[in-house]
């Protein structure tokens, strides 16, 4: 074989093996994360189903018939779909201020404030959970709506002040000056200029903190109960006293927003409008 | 009383962030005149500019338009409208919504409102692009824009701030041309702000140099550049060869004892002085009077051209004919000099020739 010949084959079969490792790597990879979804998906549908067996014997629908026919789970869905809108709107009240003055003002501890934001989320949050109990017992917060909104508020707090921080320091500050120049006060400067061009990562805020608190459940867990169980917390129950199907159905209910809201925030989250969340200084 | 001035700025000071931007200026714009501030980045012109448009307070002194104290006035009470450097047009509205936003807030009825947007529109010809997002015009167009915005609230004063610096150089030249004539047209008082000489020479009825937050000369474009009142102003506005120099009989004594035939100069007396030649006012000739110069380098102009010599130790640049054969050794003398002490400029009471 003529050198420049071999050389190519062995270039080739180096490429062959290097793809060989990439789809090894990728296959995985797919069934690491579409595996337990797949399961979930079957277990939902399935009746008996014993362990050498590749799939399920029997099929049924009767998890769903039972989930939703058991008023305990049904209440549930409806409280979290009470809690979640409630969390995000008052989130969005409390954060967004906060948001704006992070990105336009400069004020002593500023960078202390917006880099404890995370501190929440850099250790377990059951630590922090089971000392605002304590807080609460004392304050009678325990097992009240408002107690619940407080537990689940602490999840959506960085969503909500560091994407829209972002966003309001993405918008020049000549476009608010040049509506003020036009004879706009503050406040209509704020509703017409800057919270209009925020809007879109203000939503993708809002969606993921909805998702926050949506899928909260331990804080939930230590505060709401027994008067205030939601989806998450409701697993808890599920996984240790109902059959495996039950579980399985609850757990594909409890993606299905997600899912949905993912998807619709999917353009913006993938158009850089979260990642600008990380970019404030 | 202020008859006749659009704008008063009295003994305005103001410090940022600890250092001292714009010290004890003072200002006046007559009622229709186009003021350009003119000075190199961090020489206080846009911070004046924008304590006239209220965005900023100064810490001290007064700012009156029409004889009116605005001093403390918020932007949205001010008749001031401002141009900003990058437009900031608002990118989710139309041309028109842009420009009616301000009438719109004085609400103002909807015929009143669309006729005037409409108006001034035409006035920067943009009709065709009333419904196009600012996003889809071009660079030169969204200036325009921004223009029809500041100029359709009908203020007693027009702020730009350096309008032309994101435009080409082409577009740039044609921009300020249509600025200055719409300027015209409407008579309306204007405050310019721009680092460019050129721009502000060819557009303003005044300018106001700037450097270390004082105004250096405040004077017409022809004073400006015939007569700078300090050495700064010399060597920002246009080209100046400057030396340490004195007057003898015969003309000016440069380093390296080269005596320079001179025509006008600007004073006499002894001692040194810094002495400015234009390069225009450089006389070269192939023989005949004048110091000996050697030619370093030529550089062709179009319809004249840039030879750089070397007389004795010092370097003479001077702006000739395109028709002077080239030469190795030629023969210089200058026909003007101003002569500084101290940066500022030193007149007699009537120039004398030497």
């Amino acid at each position: 074989m003529p050198a420049p010949e071999r050389e190519m084959s062995v270039a080739l079969a180096r490429s062959a093996g290097r793809r060989v490792l990439w789809f090894l790597f990728v296959s995985s990879l797919i069934v690491f994360m579409i595996g337990p979804i797949v399961w979930l998906g079957l277990r939902a549908f399935s009746g008996l189903w014993l362990y050498p067996q590749l799939l399920p014997k029997q099929w049924t629908v009767n998890g769903w018939r039972q989930v939703f026919n058991d008023p305990n789970l049904s209440h549930s869905m409806k409280l979290s779909f009470e809690f979640a809108p409630v969390v995000t709107v008052a989130s969005a009240v409390i954060c967004l201020p906060a948001a704006y003055a992070f990105s336009r003002y400069k004020f002593p501890g500023r960078r202390f404030l917006l880099i404890s934001l995370f501190a929440v989320n850099a250790f377990p949050k059951i630590g922090l959970y089971i000392s605002m109990a304590g807080v609460f017992y004392s304050l009678n917060l325990i097992s009240t709506f408002l107690g619940v909104v407080i537990v689940q508020l602490i999840g959506t707090i960085v969503f909500m002040t560091w994407i829209p921080a972002a966003a309001f320091s993405a918008i020049p500050r000549s476009l608010e000056e040049a509506a003020r120049d036009v004879g706009a006060g503050p406040l209509r400067v704020f509703f017409r200029v800057t919270f209009p061009l925020a809007a879109p990562a203000i939503f993708v805020a809002m969606i993921l903190s909805f998702l926050a608190s949506f899928d909260e459940a331990q804080g939930t867990f230590l505060v709401g109960v027994p008067k205030y169980i939601t989806m998450p917390t409701e697993m808890y129950t599920l996984v240790l006293n109902y059959p495996e199907q039950v579980a399985a159905v609850f757990a594909l209910l409890l993606a299905v927003p997600s899912v949905l809201l993912m998807a619709l925030v999917r353009k913006h989250v993938m158009g850089g409008k979260l990642a600008e969340g990380f970019q404030i200084r | 009383m202020s008859d006749g001035l659009g704008l008063q700025i009295e003994h305005v000071s103001k410090d940022l962030g600890g250092r001292t931007i714009v010290e004890d200026m003072q200002l006046e714009v007559k009622t229709g005149e186009l003021t350009c501030l003119l000075g190199p980045s961090g020489c206080g012109k846009t911070t004046t500019l924008r304590m006239i448009g209220g965005f900023l307070i100064p810490d001290q002194g007064r700012v009156l338009i029409s004889g009116n104290d605005v001093t403390k006035m918020s932007p949205d009470k001010r008749p001031t409208a401002m141009v900003f450097q990058n437009y900031a047009l608002w990118p989710h509205m139309t041309v028109f919504k842009n420009v009616a936003f301000g009438l719109r807030l004085r609400k103002l009825p909807r015929q009143e409102v669309s006729d005037r947007v409409a108006q001034v529109l035409e006035l920067v010809g943009l009709t065709h692009h009333v419904h196009s997002y600012p996003a889809r015009i071009s660079g030169g167009e969204q200036q325009r824009v921004a223009l029809a915005r500041a100029l359709v609230l009908e203020p007693k004063v027009l702020l730009l701030d350096e309008p032309l610096s994101n435009l080409d150089a082409k577009l740039r030249v044609r921009v300020r041309e249509d600025i200055r004539e719409i300027q015209q047209r409407i008579g309306i008082t204007t405050v310019f702000v721009t680092h460019d000489q050129d721009e502000a020479l060819s557009i303003s009825d005044r300018i106001a140099v700037m450097s270390g937050g004082k105004v250096e000369q405040y004077a017409d474009a022809r004073s400006l550049y015939r007569e700078p009142e300090t050495t700064f102003v010399a060597s920002f506005v246009g080209a100046m060869n400057s030396y340490e120099a004195t007057v003898v009989p015969g003309g000016l004594e440069l380093p390296g004892k080269l005596v320079v035939p001179c025509g006008d100069l600007s004073a006499t007396g002894e001692g040194t002085f810094e002495a400015g030649v234009r390069p225009e006012d450089v006389h070269v000739s192939l023989n005949g009077d004048g110091a000996p110069a050697d030619v370093v380098r030529e550089v062709p102009r179009g319809h004249y051209k840039e030879i750089v010599l070397n007389a004795g130790p010092n370097e003479v640049r001077a702006f000739v004919s395109a028709d002077l054969p080239p030469a190795e050794h030629v023969r210089i003398s200058f026909t003007r000099a101003l002569l500084y002490r101290d940066g500022v400029l030193q007149r007699s009471s009537a120039p004398v020739s030497v």
